[in-house]
């Protein structure tokens, strides 16, 4: 753990509360890739109410490819219910500048039209470059520019965050 | 520069701006193809078949020889990926090669192409072609090889790899057999080359003495003139297409006598492992080189060929074309 960053696993027991009994019942979770998709696992289990999961790479969504190209190690989406009508939780481990979870929006409409959407981050650093606000946060931060919030998770499946130096796209 | 003009399909990164050819490809290449069309399988799967990467990129299908199949399965490709797909037929009419071929790219690059996806007759016109772009600064334009002469079919020899994979899981305890004929097959030729590079132990090519190139075993395959012998314990047979042409220059006796001696049948698949699936590139000749109850039999993978073939398209296309290279 980076001296000055909370602790995930603390901050992730408050993100859950604030989420009990905000989110419909029936709600559907959806992780983004990969940091939100083991965020999405553990609220699900948190939460026990029987959640459904799912999970996106926004890699084919992104607006950097012109620039950056292709991310390597894409994976397939995989969303294993109907979205047309779901209430759906989009989940990621931080909310940065906004546009992960705008690639995000654009590919859940491309399974369907979702009743609703909402957004559940472990860490809102600020920074936002759209309009993009979360519905559930755990915890804001104010991190220098030049530093990556970055998630990990362990064989045991407990989540460590750390800062890094930003590495160019 | 002289290894940039070697192998003009790397930029100076190692980053892939051009497919050309699976010759000398490195195995982190190939595979980071096979791995992104993983997920673009799934885009195949869903309601909506389309993701926004190539918006307003333009891909021209440039095919100086027919292929109704290639050429599709490239358009749909482009298309899901968003891009604008014009499709040219230029036929096999064209007079002189080299020159001609040159001042169409320029003209076709005048009008704003990102994607060339090039068939032709002669071995090495997308080579010449990637190299013409890279040398006259136009790097950022992107060459696909779609089958040229009997020299490469690279997206085919991809998808082959992407179907065997899919199955298999690892090529390192693999036993392939490629029958047919391998002498004219760029198909073989390029499936070999991915083979080889991702570590296939078994590489074998069963074929009438008069179908094999000489000097085959160069390339670390194993030469089999009888198909009991080169099928018997083997996880994936791949059948050629037997191309009518062949008979009449006298390489073949017959269709009849072919499909006896090398014609895939359940019972030359029985000699195969139990599990052993069955590859064909298309079009088949039933009857020919292969049996209709093997054709349509559960051991067929061919069918889901032609669909895996659309994602590895989608992840070639993708890849090169974000990657820019220098814009002089």
């Amino acid at each position: 753990m980076t001296p000055g960053l909370p602790d995930a696993e603390g901050t992730l027991a408050a993100l859950a509360e604030r989420m009990r009994g905000g989110v419909a019942p029936d709600a559907a979770f959806v992780g983004i890739y990969s940091g939100g998709a083991w965020v999405a696992d553990r609220l699900a289990t948190m939460l026990g109410a029987g959640h459904r999961v799912g999970y996106l790479d926004v890699s084919f969504y992104r607006d950097d490819y012109e620039r950056a190209g292709l991310k390597p190690n894409a994976r397939r989406s995989a969303l294993d219910f109907d979205v047309a009508g779901a209430t759906i939780v989009l989940v990621d481990d931080v909310l940065y500048t906004g546009r992960s979870v705008r690639a995000a929006i654009n590919e859940l409409f491309d399974y369907g039209r979702p009743a609703a959407i909402e957004l559940a981050v472990l860490i809102d650093r600020g920074g936002r470059e759209l309009p993009v606000e979360a519905t559930y946060v755990g915890a804001r931060l104010s991190v220098a520019r030049d530093l990556d919030i970055v998630l990990s998770r362990a064989a045991d499946g407990t989540l460590a965050l750390a800062a890094e130096p930003r590495v160019a796209r | 520069m002289t290894g940039l003009a070697r192998n003009p399909q790397l930029d100076a990164n190692g980053g892939l701006r051009h497919l050309l050819t699976l010759e000398g490809l490195p195995a982190a290449v190939i595979t980071r193809i096979l791995d992104t069309a993983v997920p673009f399988a799934a885009i195949g799967e869903r309601e909506v078949k389309k993701v926004p990467l190539l918006r307003g990129k333009a891909v021209f299908n440039l095919f100086f020889e027919n292929s109704t199949r290639t050429r599709t399965t490239f358009e749909i490709a482009a298309k899901r990926l968003s891009a604008d797909v014009i499709n040219l037929n230029i036929g096999a009419s064209s007079t002189s090669k080299g020159e001609t071929v040159l001042d169409t790219i320029d003209n076709l690059t005048a009008m704003d192409a990102d994607i060339f996806v090039v068939r032709h007759s002669e071995s090495g016109a997308p080579h010449l072609i990637a190299a013409h772009l890279n040398a006259t600064g136009r790097s950022h334009v992107h060459v696909v090889n779609a089958g040229d002469g009997r020299h490469q079919h690279p997206t085919q020899g991809l998808l082959d790899l992407f179907t065997i994979r899919h199955y298999k899981k690892d090529f390192r305890d693999l036993s392939v057999a490629i029958v047919g004929d391998v002498l004219h097959s760029r198909v073989a030729r390029s499936l070999v080359s991915g083979l080889a590079t991702l570590g296939t132990p078994d590489i074998r090519v069963v074929a009438p003495r008069t179908l094999v190139p000489t000097r085959v075993e160069a390339t670390g395959v194993r030469v089999f003139n009888e198909m009991h012998k080169g099928v018997a314990g083997c996880d994936v047979v791949v059948m050629l297409r037997l191309q009518n042409e062949r008979m009449k220059g006298a390489l073949l006796p017959s269709t009849g006598e072919y499909f006896k001696e090398y014609g895939l049948t359940p019972e030359k698949l029985v000699l195969a492992k139990p599990d052993a699936i069955v590859m064909h590139p298309g079009p088949m000749n039933r009857g020919v080189e292969i049996d209709s109850a093997v054709a349509d039999g559960e051991r067929s993978v061919i069918l889901p060929q032609v669909t895996f073939g659309i994602a590895v398209r989608m992840a070639v296309m993708s890849i090169i074309a974000g990657n820019p290279g220098p814009r002089e």
